[in-house]
């Protein structure tokens, strides 16, 4: 049965008034997950998450059924998410998978820092942010799905090793890696962390602001900083530097809006560190994907190109280095 | 010597990627045409600051190691130094080197990022 097909036959069970689909169309979709758009032909508009067949699944990524649990906990929250309307059984013929509620919206941060029709809600975005963020890390523990249980320390030593099979020399990468583990933060208790919170998996809307929060792959137990930390990262603001939280607010707008919603505050030096340790993150991704090159597993020039970001991570870990108490 | 990767291995990949039969047409193949585009770019850069970039960065290995090679080995040997805790991850000394090496990189590799605009203005 093809996908298409099997949609169809899906289409009276997510809504009441459907006899089947239209507009399929793929999205994205890197080797471990494919992002479906379709619409029910009564007008819903949908999203299929699915692992193709026979894909593995990431070592830390979670099963999609565990990330549809995700996604419902946080909406309980009141966190924005979109709304899970199946997790798919094996007789839906479609593998792992699920369907979810399609928002309206923007991720692209290039157009959410830069364009004219984001300018009205620009301004509240990082407060928003942070209030989101609160929300997410409110959700009670013993309503989720088993998750892996990560500190500062756990996360440097976990890249450290990644770092160290690529075999590559990097002395910015040096420094940092024992920088951030003398100035590691007191471990905090574990909250829910989204693991992946930044321009490309909020959705945007021009007048409603942050409307979703997006790809719960990357979901674990941690500390609160972490996703504070990362939406910090320069990488994503887009050349908007001088706004440190994704390139469209400032640092103690976001941190506000997490203590309205959360009721406890996160020191910024805390946030910073995870900011570094975001970044040390990112550059030492960057290296894993040009490994795949280098080992002649994906020998696409985009694999290769990848590998020149590093130096983009390493500017920002040396001005970090320098500014940083 | 800038790698990960080298300019012969972006090289290889262009020529890979000039040798794929996929139509124009393709939205996959306009994406990586883009990067192509990139890369062209990013060698047309090296070419001309590579030499530079590489000659400076061995004087300053040479004077903060106190130590003479190539430039592979010296770099190696401050990983090393660094990875056992025999250099301060913050000494002066090593931060301007790794801040010349990052604006020297970036020239390179992106100097449109916004992170060197960052780095200047302190």
């Amino acid at each position: 049965m093809t996908l298409l097909a099997a949609l169809d036959r899906l289409a009276p069970l997510l809504s009441p008034t459907a006899t089947g689909t239209l507009n399929a169309r793929r999205l994205s979709g890197g080797a471990s997950l494919e992002t479906w758009a379709f619409d029910l032909d009564d007008g819903t508009p949908l999203i299929l998450r699915r692992r193709p067949d026979g894909a593995p699944s990431r070592e830390t990524a979670a099963s999609l059924a565990q990330e549809a649990a995700l996604i419902a906990a946080a909406g309980r929250t009141g966190a924005p998410v979109p709304i899970v309307e199946r997790v798919c059984a094996p007789e839906d013929g479609l593998g792992e998978a699920f369907v979810m509620r399609r928002l309206e919206g923007e991720t692209l941060g290039k157009r959410i820092v830069r364009d004219a029709a984001f300018d009205t809600i620009r301004p509240g975005l990082a407060q928003r942010c942070g209030e989101v963020l609160g929300q997410i890390h409110s959700a009670p523990l013993e309503a989720l799905p088993p998750l892996a249980t990560s500190d500062a320390r756990g996360e440097l030593a976990r890249y450290e090793e990644i770092y160290r099979q690529t075999d590559a020399q990097r002395p910015t990468f040096e420094a940092a890696f024992r920088w951030l583990e003398a100035s590691a933060p007191v471990p905090a208790a574990p909250v829910l962390v989204h693991g992946d919170f930044r321009n490309g998996n909020l959705m945007i809307h021009p007048e409603q602001g942050l409307v979703g929060v997006l790809d719960w792959e990357l979901a674990h137990l941690g500390d609160p900083a972490e996703d504070l930390g990362w939406i910090c990262v320069n990488s994503w603001r887009f050349g908007q530097w001088r706004r440190p939280v994704g390139g469209f607010g400032d640092y103690k707008a976001l941190l506000e809006g997490y203590a309205h919603t959360r009721g406890s505050e996160i020191p910024l030096a805390r946030m910073q560190f995870w900011q570094a340790l975001g970044t040390l993150k990112w550059g030492v991704m960057c290296l894993m994907m040009y490994s795949s090159f280098a080992t002649g597993a994906d020998p696409s020039i985009e694999r290769a190109m990848i590998g020149r970001r590093v130096s983009e991570t390493e500017i920002d870990l040396v001005r970090l280095m320098e500014i940083m108490p | 010597m800038i790698t990960c990767p080298t300019a012969d291995e972006l090289r290889s990949a262009l020529t890979l990627f000039d040798q794929d039969p996929t139509p124009p047409s393709d939205p996959r193949r306009q994406f990586l045409a883009r990067v192509a585009d990139n890369a062209r770019a990013l060698l047309d850069r090296e070419s001309a600051l590579g030499d530079i970039a590489q000659a400076e960065e061995q004087a300053r290995l040479r004077d903060l190691l106190d130590l003479d090679g190539p430039i592979e080995m010296m770099n190696h040997r401050l990983c090393q130094d660094l990875k056992a805790g025999v250099i301060s991850p913050r000494a002066p000394a090593l931060l301007a080197h790794l801040r010349a090496t990052a604006i020297a990189r970036i020239a390179i590799d992106q100097p449109g990022y916004s992170g060197l605009e960052a780095l200047l203005a302190g």
